[in-house]
């Protein structure tokens, strides 16, 4: 068996003729937690998007358990995606459809399990995040960091072997953020699955992944265990890791110059 | 100088209509791409029936109150208008007819489409844009689950379902209206206003053509309402201007519908 579950293969993706990755190369080995890090707007949630097969790579190729994503048919990419649990960046809970119901719907939509069944399952899931007193609420009454991990119960509502997080630790307060963080490893442990989580949270990230990749101006910039990482002299490591306004990573976002903005001589 | 001021805003203006043309077309066009995508993914909507019941209840519970009592009102108020102008032929025992040919051809489909365009559709509007914009109908596509299927699927049968039914409940409440303002409050003969009625109305060429009338708008609406919450910018703006349009292009929709499916149906 391969023993990366996914893998990234030089490629290239961008919005409206804007590159935003030009040719990434990363591999997810089955049962590990890998992180994916970055500044905002570096194309991680895009990468995520990528991996499930909701849009096409322009150039290069992203392969689940094998298969080349954007090479199959739309039957086919929705059965690598029942392979696959995404936590969306604010927990996509479906608004209409209680705690409970939200947990159930992956599995009334793809099992045919008795009510009976999918009752103690959902519960079981929602005990595993610490909130089965939780299951009559409406999405509306949850807080941040309950909604989150509804969301996360239902991602793993079916047992996917990828679990995708997008910014799982965004706006959450410490204690949440702690939760949340030994969820994360308790369930890929649990559950035998590859964990790819989305971040910017270095401190949560060099904690509990096992491997990271730094993304930034549409490369994988660096790359290592938390260990190596904290000892690289890379300068973009040491600048995102420290959290330092001055390196290589530009505040601005590329324009001409200002003067001739200024000026409204450039069109 | 002057002229060339001119000359530009008469090209900006050319201009900006070819680009609402453009724009006109591309979205008919979108609309018509997600109307054939609904129909083929409509399997699950009538295989589990209970998700489009629960739809109809919301579009047509909804919408049911203000439905009957406008219906209860344009009653009466065609009972009055009719009897004014009926009496001065004598023959007000025909108010009967009156009011129930223009409910049931004309201002029951009609009226009852303007009214669920505003109520139930500017509903869905929000409701799928919302749920766009807070990326639900992304996760369901993470999750292997068509939101075309399960999201739009159950809602555009549950519009198409409700509507001639609420149609029909308009057409009687109205006829209520204009017996209660005729026959007790006026003192037309209660036997002549339900007789003339009954002799009158026909079966296929007005009842019937009614329903067919208010079918078409059952699908133009919930189809308008459901493309644009599909189609809306993930932003409160952009939900917040999709719903205005919905009513907009509804109303449209509907009124300019009604024109052609009536001159087929009276053969002119
Ligand atoms: N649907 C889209 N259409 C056009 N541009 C987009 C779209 N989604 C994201 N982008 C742009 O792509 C860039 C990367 O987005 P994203 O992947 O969300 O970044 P990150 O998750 O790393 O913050 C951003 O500059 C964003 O504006
Ligand atoms: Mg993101």
């Amino acid at each position: 068996m391969n023993p990366n579950i996914v893998e990234i293969d030089n490629l290239s993706f961008g919005y409206k003729g804007r590159m935003l990755h030009q040719g990434i190369n990363m591999v997810f080995p089955r049962g590990k937690v890998v992180a994916i890090m970055g500044g905002s707007g570096s194309g991680k949630t895009t990468l995520l998007r990528l991996i499930g097969g909701q849009i096409k790579p322009s150039k290069g190729e992203v392969r689940v358990d094998g298969q080349v994503v954007h090479k199959q048919s739309r039957e086919g990419v929705y059965k690598l995606r029942r392979k696959m649990g995404m936590l969306f960046q604010h927990g996509a809970l479906f608004t209409d459809l209680s705690v409970f119901e939200n947990v159930a719907f992956p599995m009334r939509e793809h099992t045919d399990l008795p009510e009976s069944m999918i009752r103690d399952l959902v519960l079981m899931k929602l005990n595993a995040v610490g909130l089965r007193g939780a299951y009559k609420m409406m999405p509306t009454e949850l807080s941040g960091g309950m909604a989150r991990r509804v969301a996360v119960a239902r991602a793993i509502a079916l047992d996917p072997s990828i679990i995708m997080y997008d910014e799982p630790f965004a706006g959450l307060d410490p204690i949440s953020m702690g939760v949340v963080c030994d969820l994360i490893r308790t369930l890929n442990d649990a559950l035998g699955a590859t964990s790819i989580i989305v971040t910017h949270d270095v401190e949560e990230t060099f904690r509990f992944a096992d491997y990271i990749y730094f993304v930034a101006d549409g490369v994988v910039a660096a790359e290592g265990t938390p260990e190596d990482l904290r000892n690289s002299d890379l300068p973009f490591v040491h600048q995102f890791v420290f959290g330092e306004k001055d390196g290589p990573v530009a505040f601005h976002y590329a324009a001409d110059d200002y003067g001739r903005t200024m000026l409204g001589t450039d069109t | 100088m002057i002229k060339s001021a001119i000359l530009i805003a008469l090209v900006r203006g050319l201009r900006s209509i070819g680009h609402q043309s453009i724009k006109g077309v591309w979205r008919f066009g979108a609309g018509m791409r997600l109307f054939w995508l609904t129909l083929i993914s409509s399997g699950e909507s009538f295989r589990r029936f209970h998700l489009t019941i629960r739809e109809i209840y919301f579009t047509g519970v909804m919408s049911l109150i203000i439905i009957l009592v406008s219906a209860f009102f344009v009653g009466m108020v065609l009972g009055l208008q009719g009897y004014h102008t009926l009496q001065r032929y004598g023959s007000s025992e025909a108010i009967g007819v009156l009011v129930a040919l223009a409910l049931v051809r004309e201002l029951g489909p009609v009226v009852t489409a303007l009214l669920f365009a505003g109520r139930a559709g500017t509903a869905i509007t929000a409701e799928i844009g919302l749920m766009k914009a807070t990326e639900q109908l992304s996760a369901m596509e993470m999750m292997a689950v068509s939101p075309i299927s399960r999201v739009i699927a159950p809602r555009f049968w549950a519009g198409v379902i409700a509507m001639p039914i609420l149609a029909i409940l308009f057409s009687m409440v109205g006829i209520l209206g204009g017996y209660l303002l005729a026959v007790p409050v006026i003192g037309v003969d209660a036997g002549a206003f339900w007789s003339q009625m009954q002799a009158n109305v026909d079966w296929r060429h007005d009842i019937l053509n009614g329903v067919i009338k208010s079918f078409v708008f059952g699908v133009a609406c919930t189809m308008i309402a459901l493309f644009e919450g599909y189609d809306a910018p993930p932003t409160a703006e952009g939900v917040s201007r999709a719903t205005t349009r919905t009513v907009v292009t509804s109303s449209l929709a509907v009124l300019g519908l009604d024109f052609i499916l009536t001159s087929f149906m009276l053969n002119v």
